[in-house]
């Protein structure tokens, strides 16, 4: 298991766009991916869960990856978070 | 010839044939389904077309349109998620409907999830649910849209969403004219970006317009449908006249607003939503003189959160820049809608209970807005307004109010700056004491409608007394002139909201007395920087 934290520094905080990118991100990995936060947890590869979790700027994410592919999706989550948020 | 009367959200002159578009999704039937298996794979094989459809769309628009681009990355995204995806099968087993009966419902519950969201960005991408609701739809009704545009049309629609107007070619777009909508739905942002004539809230819209040739009017709001040769050769001048004034006003952006002999006058919009901001940056204003933060009190149930108002002050100030952000506080009152405040209706409302009258009984309401201010302050150049100002008393009461919310936030260790706190000069008492207020108050602000209605006694919506009703007046520029003298004797500003600055004649007048300020409509911005650069 693979897990990062990241502290959203983007004023609108997880919108639509950014939430689109990290859900095709997370869509090319075989590992099951997590996202937390505020004490709730969505699944990374479906976008109305993302939406839904409501992050704001200020709020910390973690991302927890499970499987097979979990270190190459870790990188590469973490670099279109850090990109676009 | 008919004319339909609407409310224009972007200005221009169009002649063309009517385009009109019909709404499948709108007449869905809840039809009872008996083989739930087949219906499934209706219903997996429509997901699969709008897909693909929202592919091509996306590549279609990516050079020209990111915006539009992302909607549809977006809105495929959504028709991968296999929530939103098995919330709609199951629903079609669970009730044994149709297809496209399940589409509508699960998008209703799935729109009222984003709506419910305190984040404005969410709450605008319910429409993009109920967008795919309606691909999805009409792929299954075979009711598919596809525009039988004959060259260049105006389009008009009950409503038209992302996707319709991305459906059709953009440079065939003369003008648009909507049945319902907002300022700041896509269609009135679409046109105001694509400037083209556009008006909503069009009275009487209906399909009978289609193929028919209209003249539409985007200043007036007005469409005239198969308009006689005198109304057709008034709109060919019009229109003529406009497009030469436009070219020579875009070459004034970026100019400065200086009279000739070198007095600098601060131009700035008028704003009433934060959707409001892009055409008023596109118009090279220097600033936001007035921002009506009411609107987002209206035509809801609730209240707005401090973090709600908090994200729209924030988003505004940071998309201006450093540019001053003047927010007005809550105007609201008897006469516009707050089901949320629960007023009493009144026999007078222009008299009556309403904007700092409330805020200082309502203290709980006015405190959450001050604090979301306060919060959005440290973000960008924003100063506060107090509206319907008659008295020292309500100043001073107010302030009182801002060093609590002030102390709140320090205590919290949540940042802010001092924000400057100025009044609307918009009751005749106001500009009669203008001699204290200025000494209490950073600027003044003249609201030029009402001050004339409560200067003349006349009320400014009844018909039979728009003789009367009148800014130029001398009573109520006097009222003004006593209050820019008392304000500049302080060493302070003042400012004029309405469209009154739009005028040539007042215009002068305004200079003549020294005022500081200007703010008018976006679209009205580069007229009054032009007629101040000739002063």
């Amino acid at each position: 298991m693979e897990q990062f934290s990241y502290r959203i520094t983007d004023t609108a905080g997880i919108h639509a766009r950014p939430a689109g990118l990290i859900v095709k991100e997370a869509a090319k990995y075989k590992s099951h991916i997590k996202i937390s936060a505020n004490g709730k947890e969505a699944d990374a590869k479906k976008i109305f869960a993302v939406m839904s979790l409501g992050i704001r700027n200020g709020e910390e994410i973690i991302v927890t990856i499970d499987g097979e592919d979990e270190k190459d999706a870790k990188t590469a989550l973490s670099a279109v978070i850090g990109e676009n948020l | 010839m008919t004319e339909l009367k609407g409310k224009g959200v972007c200005q221009g002159v169009a002649r063309g044939e009517v385009c009109y578009i019909k709404k499948a999704a709108a007449e869905v039937e809840r039809k009872r389904i008996y083989d739930i298996p087949s219906e499934a794979a209706k219903l997996n094989m429509a997901i699969e077309k709008a897909r693909e459809q929202l592919k091509e769309l996306e590549k279609k628009v990516k050079k020209s349109d990111k915006n539009s681009a992302m909607i549809f990355d977006v809105h495929q995204m959504m028709l991968y998620d296999p929530d939103f995806t098995g919330d709609i099968e199951k629903y079609i087993a669970e009730n044994e409907v149709c297809a496209e009966y399940a589409v509508m419902q699960t998008a209703k519950k799935y729109a009222k999830m984003l709506e419910d969201m305190p984040n404005p960005y969410m709450q605008e991408r319910a429409g993009d649910v109920t967008d795919i609701a309606e691909r999805l739809v009409n792929i299954l009704t075979e009711n598919e849209y596809k525009p039988a545009m004959h060259g260049r049309v105006i389009i008009a629609a009950d409503d038209l969403s992302p996707s319709e107007t991305a459906s059709f070619s953009r440079e065939n777009i003369l003008g648009i004219i909507i049945k319902n909508g907002s300022s700041t739905s896509h269609t009135s942002i679409l046109a105001r970006t694509m400037d083209i004539p556009a008006i909503i809230n069009v009275d009487g819209l209906d399909n009978s317009i289609d193929g028919k040739t209209v003249f539409i009017d985007g200043s007036e709001g007005k469409v005239y449908v198969e308009p006689d040769e005198v109304t057709s050769a008034v709109m060919e001048k019009k229109a003529q006249l406009e497009s030469i004034k436009k070219e020579r006003l875009m070459r004034l952006k970026g100019k400065e607003t200086v009279t000739r002999d070198g007095r600098k006058i601060e131009l700035y919009a008028n704003i009433s939503t934060a959707a409001d901001i892009d055409a008023a940056i596109l118009n090279d204003a220097e600033g936001i003189g007035l921002f009506r933060s009411e609107f987002m009190y209206l035509d809801r149930k609730t209240l707005p959160t401090d973090d709600e108002l908090f994200e729209v002050y924030k988003s505004i100030a940071a998309k201006i820049k450093d540019k001053p952000v003047i927010i007005r506080t809550l105007d609201i009152g008897a006469d516009k809608q707050a089901p949320s405040l629960g007023l009493p209706k009144e026999e007078n409302p222009a008299l009556g209970f309403r904007a700092i009258r409330i805020c200082l009984e309502r203290t709980d309401i006015f405190k959450t807005q001050l604090r979301a201010i306060y919060r959005a302050s440290a973000y960008g150049n924003i100063y506060i307004m107090l509206p319907m100002i008659t008295s020292e008393v309500e100043v001073i009461q107010a302030k009182a109010i801002m060093l609590d919310v002030r102390d709140e936030l320090r205590s919290e260790s949540i940042e802010f700056k001092e924000v400057p706190v100025g009044i609307m000069v918009e009751t005749p008492a106001a500009a009669v004491i203008s001699d204290k207020l200025s000494k209490i108050v950073d600027f003044f602000s003249v609201g030029t409608n009402d001050l004339t209605q409560y200067t003349l006694a006349a009320d400014r919506q009844n018909p039979k007394l728009s003789n009367l009703y009148s800014v130029e007046n001398e009573a109520v520029l006097r009222l003004i002139e006593t209050a820019a003298e008392n304000i500049h004797k302080e060493g302070k500003w003042i400012g004029i909201c309405g469209e009154a600055a739009a005028d040539p004649r007042l215009l002068k007048r305004f200079l003549d007395m020294g005022i500081d300020e200007l703010s008018v409509s976006s679209g009205y911005v580069l007229g009054v920087r032009e007629m101040i650069r000739m002063s």
